[in-house]
């Protein structure tokens, strides 16, 4: 019986050690920013799906090898139908959307704040259908 | 004439440069994706290590410009006109003496463009480029054409195979003041020094929606009955393989650009295309002597990789020979 009264005991002995010992481990509660490249080639993302943690920023750096232009829509489905029935023809100023001129480079930052999914897609006329598509899956933080 | 011409169209078919949605037409993409399907009509003639390609560019109405790049085999060495009646009497030919139809079963280098050759006819401008996918792609943007979605793939595929293509803006201000009507074509054609002819076929697909239905009729006239690649394809129908008859190689040599043809008739082979775009994933390549079967890419591919397994599997058994 006072075996199992040390349980809690331990365990709330083990988080403190944890939580102390985590960002030492490079397992912070804000995740350090990260830096995904991706290439557009073929009317394709590459590579087309990653995996983030929730509270992540990352700063994507896109490079455009096609020869037509291309851009860089994140968000969520809601999003994507918005800008695939829009006439925007330039973005920038939103994070997590960029347009990529034809063998350009282009760089756009988004706080990854909730966790689920989010896709990617390029919404320049016939390219979404095509199949200029990804996501990015946010994975729930122990610390949020 | 006029009217078995407006069943020829444009070989290939692609971009627009501020047109109206008039133009969207003869499997054109206009500014709105839309794609209207016209059966499209090709002769890829052989003899004496060159190969005539000849095509037709049809005025469907409307203004501004627009137009089409196309990939060539080799080089030409002459692009003129076309004469007036060789696709139509090949039309007239074959459906006369068609017989039954048998179905058969079921990058390079990245660097700027080179332009070749410029010419103009009637309200065509022909622009001949060498160049990889990618500097092809660029300067058809730069030059106003507007690019599908699956463009940089197939002209990397094709700038791997020739890196030779021909562009042609259609005027059709240029056609109308010209007083051409609607459906009346203008006939290229291009003199190709090569070792065997080969018709692209893959880019009738370009920028039109999978389940899309892409129309073709592909002649081909050569010394003797040829063999080609692929044997069988699904929407690949042989229509017609026979020698020409002696009326036809008259009436043939006698239209413009054609008093290459030898006296003697030619072996005429008529290849129908109706294929959704989602499987015209080949191209047409031609062994004109009829002795073997064309060399492809997707073969030498295959042994490759066949070679590559046996290969691996030959040094797995020796290192497990080695490790007992």
């Amino acid at each position: 019986m006072k075996r199992f009264a040390l349980v809690p005991v331990l365990a709330a002995a083990a988080g403190i050690f944890l939580a102390a010992a985590l960002p030492g481990l490079g397992v912070s509660r804000d995740p350090a920013p990260q830096t995904i490249k991706l290439t557009m080639r073929h009317s394709r993302f590459q590579p087309a799906h990653f995996t983030v943690r929730q509270g992540t920023t990352v700063r994507f750096i896109i490079t455009n090898s096609d020869p037509i232009d291309h851009e860089f829509i994140l968000g969520a489905e809601a999003v994507q139908r918005r800008h695939e029935t829009g006439t925007d023809t330039r973005h920038g100023a939103i994070p997590g959307e960029v347009s990529v001129p034809a063998g350009g480079v282009g760089e756009t930052t988004y706080t990854f704040t909730r966790p689920g999914r989010l896709l990617i897609g390029c919404h320049a006329p016939g390219h979404y259908t095509y199949g200029m598509q990804g996501w990015v899956r946010v994975v729930e933080s122990p610390f949020q | 004439m006029r009217r078995t011409l407006r069943t020829t169209g444009f070989l290939l078919l692609f971009l627009i440069a501020g047109a109206s949605p008039a133009l969207a037409c003869a499997g054109l993409i206009g500014p709105n994706g839309a794609v209207n399907l016209v059966r499209t009509t090709t002769l890829a003639a052989y003899h004496n290590g060159v190969e005539h390609y000849i095509t037709a560019f049809s005025f469907q109405g409307g203004g501004g410009k627009f137009g089409s790049i196309i990939p060539l085999p080799g080089i030409p060495t002459k692009v003129e006109r076309g004469g007036d009646w060789t696709l139509q009497r090949l039309i007239r030919e074959t459906q006369i003496a068609r017989r039954s139809a048998d179905v058969l079963a079921a990058p390079a280098a990245q660097e700027g463009v080179k332009v070749i050759l410029e010419t103009r006819i009637d309200a065509l401008d022909i622009t001949i480029l060498q160049g990889g996918g990618a500097a092809v792609g660029r300067w058809a943007k730069e030059n106003g054409f507007v690019l599908p979605p699956d463009a940089p793939e197939i002209l990397d595929y094709y700038a791997a195979r020739s890196p030779i293509f021909m562009a042609a803006r259609f005027d059709a201000d240029a056609a109308r003041n010209r007083g051409q009507q609607i459906g009346d074509g203008t006939p290229i054609h291009l003199t190709i020094p090569v070792d065997n002819p080969w018709v692209p076929l893959r880019i009738l697909g370009l920028g039109k929606q999978g389940s899309d239905l892409v129309q073709a009729d592909v002649y081909l006239l050569t010394d003797v009955r040829p063999t080609y690649l692929p044997r069988a394809r699904r929407g690949m129908f042989l229509q017609y393989s026979a020698p020409a008859s002696t009326a036809l190689t008259r009436d043939l040599r006698s239209d413009k650009g054609m008093s290459w043809m030898p006296s003697a008739p030619m072996w005429l082979t008529h290849l129908a295309i109706n294929s959704n775009a989602r499987d015209l994933t080949y191209d047409l390549a031609v062994d004109a002597s009829g002795l073997t079967l064309p060399s492809r890419p997707a073969r030498l591919m295959s042994v490759l990789a066949l070679g590559m397994i046996f290969g691996a599997v030959w040094v797995t058994g020796l290192a497990w020979k080695g490790f007992r």
